[in-house]
């Protein structure tokens, strides 16, 4: 099959560009660890009342491990619990988080927080809270009549 | 090459088939485009909805008029349409089977329509379990389903017995382009098929108690991400082979075109993980392997661009164009027929850069879910298919019913594209900015208690409504134009522009209709895909969900 020499170089810059963007990509998730958030751990989402730790949401110290916090949240609908953190700033907190019902978002505004929680997974992500101020979590999946209602914050103080 | 023997005009018979999909197609533009100018108006803050409408049965009409109904609707016509003008009139048998899809996908939409409207089913057109609607509902969406899969059947019967009559012929190459869609499309909908039929519709009965949400998500997305290809290969019909023949040039060359479409066919399915990226449950390494996957068709659709630009160039050199860009000068920007798909081209830009930041592993989290995902559609698909639709409507309408688009309605075309991509502007761009801050898709008009992030993107939701309002009066117009060449233009003889390829141009390959082929590495690549992450999903599944309906 004939190709116009332009076509020929055409593409060959076109796969040569997207070699390349796939490997930033690959080297970006798998050795600097940037992975979307993928937690394998499950669930009943029936019980998430009486599981731990989402029988008790909130904020916990914890120590020897690679994050300070870790930020237990339960989503359901038009919630989440809890409504208000307080995190000192400058801390390292691992999120950890599930629904109840159907599936909601956990997005923090204008940060690259943004995960699903699905019924019957455990959702997780780990980030640091750089800056004081308060930061706006919401529902960015759809879940019925109450979605666009459905948030809660965090205030980063100083410590 | 030899010339295969091309019909001067669509059968009367299946004209009348064709056209009876665009006036559903055209009923479900003014219902789910008045649905969007509304949807507009409430996230601006300064309107409520009458009557106990909720905001999101609203964007359930929206969306499953206008992404499930117009698109399929227009597209079956469309593609039933040029098999007939290029490789000859429908059997009769074909025929009827055309009207059986026909009648089943609109019984289908009315079925959903009817249940969407009495609030029973307002899930939105993804219907994410486990949101449970009526059962009417997802009954109504496997007819439409099954309707299709019907019509392509009558489409697929009529290449065969041509290819039967010409043994050794390539077949002309629209009607293989809209084989290959077909195929593409009944691939594409075993998945969305699988999950109603054999998860959904039994949950939604009664007849089992839970669902497993991840493996439905699952089957939805292997369907969801090819949807986008169903939707955009009929505009690369008209920009690959009608559009050179409108603008008098040439097509740059058949066999390329056919590869571009082959490699879409392929690369198009296994890849739905990438709407997948925030969920658990999914082990990384997999979506992954499929974010690569979604970036090959980079490959075709750089072939696109260049093809479609080099005819573009050999047209204005053969009218003594000068200099590098001295041809752009020479196409015809008075033709409705080329400057309206043309808007739609350029719109697929951005659309493509925007699209390459979605499927970004990482980039991923930054936008999922926010309203530039709705910009960026709204480009892709609202503005390059559709105004490619509006485009091809202007001539096939007018063929099809005997009448010609007269000098003015030419000149309202063009005025009608011109609303659009300003009001396109402003609303995808308002849309992709506030989604860069954080405000999210699929929301009713909230300040979040008056949380300061939410409240600065209500400048951007504004602006939203200033592009939605130009926008309607854009569908307007395009309303009051398909009437008049359906209805009203003087009769005459409007021509069905089919391109021919450049006398240099080598024979055709005939690999590229080596089904058996195609289709199994087709299969070979779906299965390399997915076999091993849904039976992940499949042994590792927590117990499942009940029904909830939350609206
Ligand atoms: C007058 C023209 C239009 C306006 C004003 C408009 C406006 C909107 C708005 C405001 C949203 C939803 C925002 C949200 O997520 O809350 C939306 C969603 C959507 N629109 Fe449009 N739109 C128009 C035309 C179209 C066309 C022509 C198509 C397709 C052919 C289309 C397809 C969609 C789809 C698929 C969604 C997503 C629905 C969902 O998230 O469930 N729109 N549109
Ligand atoms: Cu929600
Ligand atoms: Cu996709």
């Amino acid at each position: 099959m004939h190709m116009h020499k332009f076509e020929k170089v055409w593409l060959i810059f076109g796969t040569v560009a997207l070699l390349v963007f796939l490997t930033v990509l690959g080297v970006s998730a798998f050795y600097l660890g940037n992975q979307p958030p993928s937690c394998l751990v499950t669930i009943d989402p029936e019980k998430v009342e009486v599981t731990a730790p989402f029988n008790a949401p909130g904020l916990y110290e914890v120590t020897g491990k690679d994050w300070d916090y870790e930020l237990v949240f339960v989503a359901s609908a038009f919630s989440y619990s809890p409504a208000k953190v307080e995190i000192p700033k400058g801390s390292t907190v691992k999120v950890i988080a599930t629904s109840k019902d159907v599936i909601h978002g956990f997005e923090i505004a204008g940060t690259n927080v943004n995960m699903m929680l699905e019924p019957g997974f455990v959702s997780e992500y780990t980030t640091r809270f750089n800056n004081e101020g308060e930061n706006l979590i919401i529902c960015n999946e759809y879940c019925g009549v109450g979605h666009h209602m459905m948030s809660s914050r965090i205030e980063v103080v100083s410590k | 090459m030899k010339k295969t023997a091309e019909n001067e005009k669509v059968h009367p018979l299946d004209a009348k088939l064709s056209m009876a999909h665009f006036y559903v197609a055209i009923i479900a533009l003014a219902l789910g485009g008045f649905a969007g100018l509304l949807q507009t108006l409430v996230r601006s803050g300064r309107m409520e909805l009458p009557a106990g409408i909720t905001y999101y049965q609203l964007l359930t009409v929206h969306g499953v008029l206008l992404a499930l109904v117009l698109t399929t609707f227009f597209i079956i016509g469309f593609q039933l349409s040029a098999v007939s003008k290029t490789i000859g009139p429908l059997s009769t048998p074909s025929r009827i089977t055309g009207w059986i899809g026909f009648w089943t996908m609109t019984l289908g939409t009315v079925m959903a329509a009817v249940m969407v409207l009495l609030n029973e089913a307002s899930v939105l057109y993804t219907f994410y379990a486990p949101l449970q609607a009526h059962p009417i509902f997802y009954g109504g969406l496997t007819l439409v389903i099954v309707g299709s899969w019907i019509s392509g059947g009558a489409l697929i019967a009529a290449y065969r017995k041509w290819k039967k009559n010409n043994r050794g012929q390539a077949s002309p190459l629209l009607s293989f382009m809209a084989v290959v869609n077909t195929l593409l499309w009944i691939v594409a909908t075993i998945g969305v098929a699988a999950t109603v039929l054999f998860q959904i519709l039994p949950w939604s009965l009664g007849w089992v108690d839970s669902i497993n949400v991840l493996a439905s998500r699952t089957l939805f997305w292997y369907f969801g991400h090819p949807l986008v290809y169903f939707w955009l290969l009929p505009a690369y019909m008209c920009w690959y082979v009608v559009i050179p023949k409108v603008i008098c040039g040439k097509i740059f060359s058949d066999s390329l075109a056919r590869m571009s479409f082959i490699l879409f066919l392929l690369f198009s399915i296994p890849v739905g993980l990438h709407h997948q990226l925030l969920e658990p449950g999914i082990d990384p390494i997999w979506k992954f392997l499929q974010v690569i996957l979604t970036f090959l068709v980079v490959v075709p659709s750089l072939m696109t661009a260049f093809s479609l630009f080099g005819s573009f160039e050999q047209y204005g050199r053969s009218q003594g164009a000068q200099g590098i860009f001295g041809w752009f000068k020479m196409l015809p920007w008075g033709d409705a027929r080329f400057t309206v798909p043309f808007i739609g081209m350029a719109a697929f830009i951005p659309a493509g850069a925007g699209g390459l930041v979605n499927a970004s592993n990482q980039l991923n989290q930054v936008v999922h879910n926010t309203i530039w995902v709705t910009g960026h559609f709204h480009l892709t698909l609202a503005t390059s298919v559709i105004l490619t639709f509006f485009g091809i409507s202007y001539w096939l309408v007018p063929h099809l019913t005997g009448r010609t688009l007269t000098k003015k309605l030419n000149k309202l075309a063009i005025i009608q594209g011109v609303f659009w991509a300003i009001g396109m502007s402003f609303m995808s761009g308002a849309m992709h900015i506030a989604g860069l801050l954080g405000a999210p898709r699929r929301s009713s008009y909230s300040t979040y208690g008056d949380s300061t992030q939410a409240l600065d993107w209500i400048p951007y939701q504004i602006a939203q409504a200033v592009g939605g309002t130009i926008l309607f009066i854009g569908i307007i117009l395009y309303i009051i134009i398909f009437i008049q060449v359906a209805f009203f233009a003087p009769k005459g003889n409007e021509e069905f522009p089919v391109g021919e390829v450049t006398d240099k141009a080598e024979k055709t390959p005939l690999i590229f209709e080596n089904w058996k082929l195609w289709l199994g590495i087709t299969a070979a690549l779906i299965l390399f895909a997915y076999t091993i992450p849904f039976i992940d999903i499949l042994q590792n599944a927590p117990p499942g969900s009940k029904g909830f309906k939350l609206w």
